[in-house]
């Protein structure tokens, strides 16, 4: 039994609001929060990236399209400061960067969730949430964990993602794809992220699953954050995406707006039209029966 | 978008009931083992419940659960320490040569010889952690050569594999108040190496669950990778796990060179197994990232009872091992069963 009294006691009330839950910032209206200029890498002589120019600006989803091998992790990896670039500018919050650990990336408020969630199966929600930024109490040699905050915040945290725990001892090991995403995201976002970068956070999932990372998508979105979706599917970005950028042979093959495009254009592009129409052929008539 | 589910929104993949949390509990098996096997000796034999029973099971238990204890430890954090049973040896000796040969203050002995340990438990995690090979074969190099050097150092100064004299050293009699003195209930004998087993166990338990280090032992155990992706100091965590079970190895040699005030070069080997199948049946498991220091404990009970409990029945003691290697396995087919259920990606 979980007692009764709680941080949050209105999810939605607490999503409206959502607005007002960035940190602090001397951001000067209208910047974006992450833009890049042209950039580019190689790798030896093989151009993995190239000419790429986009921004992601607060309360926006840039989703990020691209076949395997178009240069989608190249880009991610550039932008969570992974690995660096060769060509073009980087600038976060209206300043230029360039990153040399993924952790400089994190403290300018860019947070990466990778496939692999960052996630000790075995351990439990709450231990996970606060995985290496432990909070805790007392003074050495008492030190020791904030538990009763740590479950506090942890539950409200998920919480407002919409997820209900009831017992935050629960491994993380027992929750579904969608779940384990959420809290990684729900994550990111508690540590300050302003832009959140997704990779493929719906690649390994069934439909019910895929829908309910889409809501955290959304809802990440709802609280004021920029949010890179990277994805091969354009079923799964064109109803969270507010800009979409196409990628293909390492190029920026087009960045276009929900406005400029419907489904079926964006689906149409991003498997290079010809192949797609040829698929479809094949599979309305069948050359064998 | 939050669709019309509860306040506070949808619920988790259900959670487990409270008999499902508890039978997933790493020491839930071992519990239940030892209440067995205590009842089963405790009806066969008129020695085994009674105070000078209790005392000698208890004997056996302590030592070997300071070690099993740091051994869980470490095995959650995802190693292993082959060298930790000849350690036990060589810091004995390390203590009763300063002593017999140079003379010094018993006090002194020990601090060498704790510093000694620091410096074997620290080689093995750097070398396990710089080389990335498997703690198993690197321990067992230094295990290896830790033997070699007990039997060797030992013959050269003293001629003999035994060095001894050491309840003539200055402070011997504080030194045996700390580490051997007994306590006299009812019959039996009661070891102060109980109380040390007693508070290494409870440390042992309150730095795994209480504190950040704690985490970071079951997550380097559990998911290196995820773990150093969110900032957890992997290597530095596995090398503090390595002087850990070095330290408690020196606190078992210490336990045991003032106890019996002499050394022979040769013992501990093959202890280290003891530890491992100690922690393995108190729910540890063998892959890291789940266990207890409380489970290693009763693990250590559970051989104690066992190994005095067959005595007192006064069956042949041969048989021992083979009871060993039967809960050995059914602990271990038990601790996958139960990490599954906690572990496993759930459907959808």
């Amino acid at each position: 039994m979980r007692p009764d009294v709680h941080p949050i006691d209105d999810i939605q009330a607490a999503l409206d609001g959502a607005g007002d839950q960035l940190p602090e910032s001397d951001i000067p209206p209208h910047t974006p929060l992450l833009e890049v200029r042209g950039l580019g890498k190689r790798y030896g002589g093989v151009v993995a990236l190239q000419g790429i120019s986009a921004t992601v600006n607060s309360g926006e989803v840039t989703c990020v399209l691209g076949d395997n091998g178009a240069g989608k992790s190249t880009l991610i990896k550039i932008l969570s400061g992974v690995v660096s670039f060769d060509q073009g500018q980087y600038f976060v919050a209206g300043k230029r960067v360039k990153f040399s650990s993924p952790r400089q990336a994190l403290d300018r408020g860019i947070a990466t969730v990778f496939q692999d969630l960052a996630i000790v199966p075995l351990m439990s929600i709450w231990r996970n949430f606060f995985l290496g930024s432990e909070p805790t109490r007392g003074v050495w040699p008492l030190r020791r964990l904030d538990v009763e905050q740590a479950q506090d915040i942890t539950v409200a945290e998920l919480a407002r993602f919409g997820l209900d725990v009831q017992d935050p001892h629960q491994p993380v090991g027992t929750l579904s794809g969608g779940e384990r995403q959420c809290v990684a995201i729900a994550r990111a976002v508690y540590f300050g992220a302003r832009v959140l970068i997704l990779d493929e956070p719906t690649a390994s999932l069934g439909v019910k699953q895929a829908g309910m990372v889409l809501r955290h998508v959304v809802q990440a979105r709802e609280r004021g954050l920029g949010v890179i979706f990277i994805t091969h599917n354009p079923r799964h970005a064109y109803p969270v995406g507010d800009r979409f950028i196409l990628l293909n042979h390492g190029a920026m093959v087009a960045n276009v707006t929900r406005e400029d495009i419907d489904l079926d254009d964006l689906t149409q592009l991003m498997s290079g039209g010809a192949d797609l129409d040829e698929l479809a052929h094949e599979v309305e008539d069948p050359p064998h029966r | 978008m939050t669709a019309a589910t509860s306040a506070r929104g949808v619920p988790l993949t259900p959670g487990r009931s409270p008999l499902v949390r508890a039978l997933s509990r790493p020491e839930l098996g071992s519990v239940i083992g030892a209440v067995i096997i205590a009842a089963f000796f405790a009806t066969q034999t008129a020695e085994f419940a009674s105070s000078a029973g209790i005392a000698n099971v208890l004997d056996v238990t302590a030592t070997l659960g300071i070690m099993a204890v740091a051994v869980a430890l470490l095995m959650i954090g995802g190693e292993f320490d082959l060298s930790a049973g000849v350690l036990t040896a060589s810091t004995g000796l390390v203590t009763a040569l300063l002593v017999d040969q140079l003379g010094v203050n018993i006090w002194e002995g020990i601090a060498w010889s704790l510093l000694f340990a620091l410096a074997v438990g620290f080689l093995n995690g750097i070398l396990v952690t710089r080389t990335r090979l498997p703690s198993f074969i690197v321990t067992l190099g230094t295990f290896l050569a830790l033997q070699g050097i007990n039997v060797g150092v030992t013959k050269h100064l003293t001629d003999t594999v035994q060095v001894g004299g050491v309840d003539e050293a200055q402070g011997y009699g504080a030194a045996r108040a700390v580490f051997a003195s007994t306590a006299t209930i009812g019959d039996g004998q009661f070891r102060v190496a109980i109380l040390w087993w007693i508070g290494v166990a409870v440390v042992a338990t309150l730095l795994l669950i209480r504190t950040k280090f704690g985490n970071w032992i079951f997550a380097s155990g559990g998911a290196p990778t995820s773990a150093r992706s969110v900032g957890v100091p992997v290597g530095r965590t596995k090398i503090l796990l390595f002087m850990t079970t070095a330290t408690a190895a020196w606190l078992v040699g210490t336990i045991s060179v003032v106890r019996l005030t002499s050394v022979q070069a040769n013992v501990g080997l093959g202890e280290e197994f003891n530890y491992i199948i100690a922690a393995v049946i108190g729910g540890c498991l063998l892959t890291g990232g789940a266990g207890s220091a409380i489970g290693a404990s009763i693990g250590a009970l559970i051989y104690g009872m066992t190994q005095q409990g067959i005595v007192f029945a006064q069956w042949d003691t041969d048989w021992f091992p083979l009871f060993l290697g039967g809960m050995l396995l059914a602990a271990v087919l038990i601790n996958t069963v139960v990490v599954r259920r906690r572990a496993e990606d759930s459907p959808g």
